[in-house]
């Protein structure tokens, strides 16, 4: 489903026609430059999208620090961009598949996917990475109930029983137990498109979405 | 960045006048039966904002038929068509949430004197 790489703003709220207060949350999305249009052997077609600019590396100069410091745009990366016209590589790359599509948009090389692709009124869907928790127990990290705190009970914040005795004498594999949460890709279904702002490049869409401020999120037609 | 703050600007409304907690406001409200539209006021003492931007609202607090009634508003709705302060009250905290467990006289807010300057009138010499 065609869609955009875009940086979650935050969350507010905004009055709709009906002077209702709807809960919003505004993603950013900068045009999308379409940094490759594939066609895997299964038949499935996508294209590529870029978001944001890469550092590159360069030859230093007398007297300044060498190059630029932290991640650096690979040379594979710059002669990628550079085949789709892009004199600055993407700092992220992400496909979109487009034979799942009734009416697929005609994208080449050069071509830039923007914010009114969407209308108000829509339904999206929006990947993000959600907050790292950490090493969590069982009651943050998948809601289980815990034992009460009182009457002489001893198991406050514990996961209960595990399963059963001699017979599997194991532990069923995918038990819900304590362990690293949160800092996974998570999907947003069916959230609504409140406001297109396409001279801001700004998304309004209705209800939270997955990360931090500022993270990445691709928000995605729905079919 | 890209100012959060930018992307509310099209819903803050301009015109609210200065009031806070321990005013008495008189509120307008757009009230829709069918298809007509009327105003609805709401007077009572302020007892309360919060929140910022446009996710501000306050709580205003009277007694009809003797039941304590509270509404609370946002600051920015659409549907008030007008806020009118109709007596500043001299209060020394920004939540009169005390005001819930108090009935008749004590309930009472002191007028906030203002200090107005009277012009000068210069009277002409008899």
């Amino acid at each position: 489903m065609i869609g955009l790489i875009g940086r979650k703003l935050g969350m507010t709220q905004i009055f709709n026609e009906q002077g209702q207060q709807v809960p919003v949350t505004v993603v950013e999305a900068k045009p999308n430059p379409v940094v490759a249009v594939l066609t895997q052997p299964s038949g499935a077609s996508m294209v590529e999208l870029g978001f944001g600019v890469s550092r590159v590396r360069r030859k230093s100069k007398k007297g300044e620090r060498a190059n630029p410091r932290g991640h650096r745009a690979t040379k594979a990366l710059v002669g990628h961009a550079a085949r789709a016209g892009l004199s600055e590589p993407p700092r992220t790359l992400r496909s979109f598949r487009l034979d799942e599509m009734k009416a697929p948009p005609a994208l080449a090389l050069g071509d830039t996917v923007d914010v009114s692709i969407f209308a108000v009124g829509e339904r999206v869907k929006v990947t993000g990475t959600s907050k790292g928790r950490g090493f969590q127990g069982v009651v943050k990290r998948y809601g289980i109930g815990g034992g009460p705190n009182t009457h002489g009970n001893t198991k406050h914040r514990k996961p209960g029983s595990v399963g059963a005795g001699t017979d599997p004498s194991r532990v069923i594999k995918g038990k819900r137990m304590p362990g690293h949460a949160g800092a996974a890709r998570h999907t947003q279904i069916n959230l609504r498109v409140e406001k297109v702002d396409a001279e801001k490049h700004l998304l309004y869409l209705r209800g939270a979405i997955a990360g931090p401020t500022n993270g990445l999120v691709m928000v995605r037609k729905q079919g | 960045m890209h100012p959060f703050i930018e992307t509310q600007k099209e819903w803050l409304r301009t015109k609210i006048p200065p009031f806070r907690a321990g005013d008495t406001l008189r509120v307008s409200v757009r009230v829709r039966e069918g298809d007509k539209e009327r105003l609805q006021a709401f007077e009572g003492v302020c007892i309360a904002r919060r929140g910022s931007g446009v996710s501000a609202t306050f709580t205003v607090r009277k007694i009809s038929n003797g039941v304590g009634v509270e509404r609370i508003f946002p600051v920015h709705s659409p549907l008030l068509a007008d806020i009118v302060v109709v007596r500043r009250g001299r209060v020394r905290r920004a939540k009169l949430y005390y005001l819930r467990h108090l009935t008749g006289k004590a309930t009472r807010i002191r007028e906030k004197k203002l200090r107005v300057s009277v012009p000068v009138t210069e009277t002409p010499p008899a």
